[in-house]
């Protein structure tokens, strides 16, 4: 059994395109000749010299001695915080700029939540001198003005969504509404291993890296390409897809993804999709995605504006649906406590969405001589203001 | 004989509505239906609304979003619905996103829709390779006639593919983009429904997106059997309510 995509854009029952037929021609290009493109080897050297010179890769596998006393057992932190902007996003983004290049692209559009995903288009777009235009929901933009003005120092042009409830889900619904009405020059740039087929399995393969550097790493250091155990933090579900992708079919490595339980699963302040969604379509994906009876999206709540995504990449949906993966819900408090608690350990000031990865050695229990290997997906920069109000600093 | 076919043989350019049920009250919908075919309407699209309608323009949208807040769901709708076909003869379609049909379950939707009359669905994120593979089955098990779109980007092979899986007629958005996003038609619009009229497809095509008033109406008819209008109406009943819709229509025919 494997737990990568089919030939036909699935991940078991979870995938597929199920787009308006607007957007057939852009997926359907895309779709033929993304594995061909990426596996030029032009592509692939400008690919990782981009990332090695301008994004700082590989980051180092860094063994967390202190983490791994409090916690009894050997915890390696993959430091994707020490990109270029601060996270993973990057990777995914200087691959589909290049994509974009070679599509013979001029425009290329956006969706950001926190402003984390816009912020890493807006910075290709700069270095290749493309125009550059990010939806982001009204009240994302009023909550999160750093990342705002960045992107316009960048020189992106940020358009609110005003659709809906005017957040990450909206922003990407106007994102896609864009390229349904410029499907010729525009490359839209989706921000996690979401939306239609070929999308989750294009960034899954652009954050491949962080696993491709892992296993490496972790021989040199361990004598073994394998941990026992993975974990990262699933929103949509980008740095995870990275962190797991060269591990997927090897069962030998155990896998957790971590989502954000917000105020508790059933206190109807959530974002664990797994747990509180049922199989549907979302942003041109089948996957579990948090609705209504009815069928209507709902909107998440999570203290970490990069987890609240009322779904989840098919990917992810798939590792749930088969236990592949164990699925574990952290809430806004236990993972604001081990943000912290990584900060006066390890003199490292993580993403809230990192801290909630962070907070499942206080959830689980772990062997001493157990390999654990947790992506320390972003730095927690962007959250000062979320970490002064939580803990009144 | 599904009405839809029967309505397609009528020697004449047909005039096709969207209206979003449960807008601008809960409680229109039915008056929505029947003031259209006193009116002279050929044919209904009854908008089942969706909280992330991709391939809509602000227009539906802000519809969508109001009939939701006003309680519309599928249950509701067919409870609405229930005895429309004692008062009005005309094709009723269902035009929605598949994700709440996906929910209600796409056999019991589909007997809903058998039950009360519907005619057939537009689904335009469902996309034509799943409905053939999985659903086709069912829709002609309950008499539905399923509709797919094709636009100036859609290559001769797909439209060909796609009139060999339909058997009513092929909706032709009028350019790239979303619903009520353009107004008017311009030589790119003429040039690809003359392409389109010259491929001679088995099933007729209705055009949509793009048309208005009166004037894009006969644009749009020239080349196709009909043309539907979607957020002008909209825009009309929001604007003056549902008892005014016969004016509407006549401003069109």
């Amino acid at each position: 059994m494997s737990y990568n995509i089919s030939e036909k854009g699935y991940y078991g029952e979870f995938g597929g395109a199920y787009i308006p037929e607007m957007l057939y021609p852009n997926v359907e290009e895309l779709r033929q000749n993304y594995l061909k493109i990426m596996a030029e080897p032009s592509f692939q050297e400008e690919f990782h010299a981009l990332l090695k010179d301008y994004v700082g890769r590989p980051t180092p596998l860094y063994f967390a001695k202190r983490l791994s006393e409090k916690y009894n057992t050997k915890i390696y932190l993959k430091r994707e915080d020490l990109n270029h902007t601060g996270a993973h996003k990057i990777n995914n983004t200087i691959g589909q700029i290049l994509m974009a290049k070679r599509l013979g692209k001029n425009r290329i559009i956006a969706e950001t939540g926190a402003g984390q995903h816009g912020v890493a288009t807006a910075t290709v777009c700069a270095l290749m001198g493309i125009e550059c235009i990010v939806y982001m929901g009204e009240i994302d933009i009023a909550r999160q003005a750093p990342n705002v003005a960045r992107m316009k120092m960048l020189g992106a042009t940020v358009i609110p969504a005003l659709s809906g409830s005017r957040t990450l889900k909206d922003a990407t619904n106007e994102a896609i509404r864009d390229w349904i009405n410029n499907p010729v020059d525009t490359h839209y740039i989706i921000g996690s291993v979401v939306g239609p087929h070929p999308y989750p399995d294009m960034v899954a393969k652009f954050q491949a890296v962080v696993s491709e550097e892992i296993k490496s790493q972790l021989l040199e250091k361990e004598g073994t390409e394998n941990p026992d155990y993975l974990i990262a933090c699933v929103g949509g579900g980008s740095n995870a897809a990275g962190t797991y992708y060269h591990y997927l079919d090897n069962e030998d490595v155990n896998i957790i993804a971590v989502e954000a339980a917000g105020l508790g699963v059933d206190s109807g302040e959530s974002a664990a999709t797994s747990v509180l969604g049922k199989e549907g379509i979302i942003h041109g994906s089948k996957t579990l995605l948090m609705q209504t009876n009815d069928g209507q999206i709902t909107e998440p709540y999570s203290i970490s504006a990069g987890l609240d995504y009322p779904g989840v990449g098919p990917m992810h949906a798939n590792l749930y649906k088969t236990g592949r993966a164990e699925f574990i819900a952290i809430t806004d408090k236990d993972a604001m406590t081990s943000g912290l608690e990584l900060c006066k350990l390890e003199g490292i000031i993580p993403a809230i969405e990192s801290s909630h990865a962070l907070a499942v050695f206080e959830h689980k229990t772990f062997q001493p001589d157990d390999i654990v290997v947790l992506n320390l997906s972003g730095r927690g920069d962007k959250d000062l203001q979320n970490y002064i109000d939580y803990f009144k600093l | 004989m599904n009405r839809i076919n029967k309505k397609l043989q009528e020697e004449k350019k047909l005039l096709s509505i969207y209206f979003t049920a449960g807008y601008p009250n809960i409680d229109d919908t039915v008056s929505t239906i029947k003031n259209l075919e006193e009116s002279g309407v050929d044919m209904i699209e009854i908008g089942l609304p969706f909280s992330d309608p991709l391939a809509d323009g602000p227009t539906i949208q802000a519809s969508s979003t109001k009939a939701l807040q006003n309680g519309m769901t599928s249950e509701l709708l067919f409870e609405q619905l229930k005895d429309i076909r004692s008062s009005v003869s005309i094709p009723l379609i269902i035009m929605g996103y598949f994700n709440p049909m996906l929910q209600f379950g796409v056999e019991a939707f589909c007997k809903k829709c058998q039950e009360v009359g519907i005619d057939g669905l537009i689904i335009p994120d469902l996309p034509v390779d799943v409905y053939n593979d999985d659903y086709r089955a069912i829709f002609e098990k309950h008499g539905l006639i399923n509709v797919f779109l094709i636009t100036p980007q859609t290559s001769d092979e797909r439209i060909n593919y796609i009139d060999s899986v339909s058997n009513g007629f092929i909706y032709m958005v009028s350019s790239a983009s979303t619903t009520g996003a353009k107004a008017g038609f311009g030589d790119a619009q003429t040039s690809y429904f003359e392409r389109i009229a010259n491929m001679k497809l088995k099933n007729p095509q209705i055009v949509g997106f793009g048309i208005s008033n009166n004037d894009t109406f006969t644009q749009a008819t020239k080349y196709a059997k009909g043309a539907i209008i979607g957020s002008a109406f909209v825009k009309h009943v929001t604007e003056h309510g549902v008892n005014s819709i016969h004016k509407f229509v006549d401003s069109i025919l």
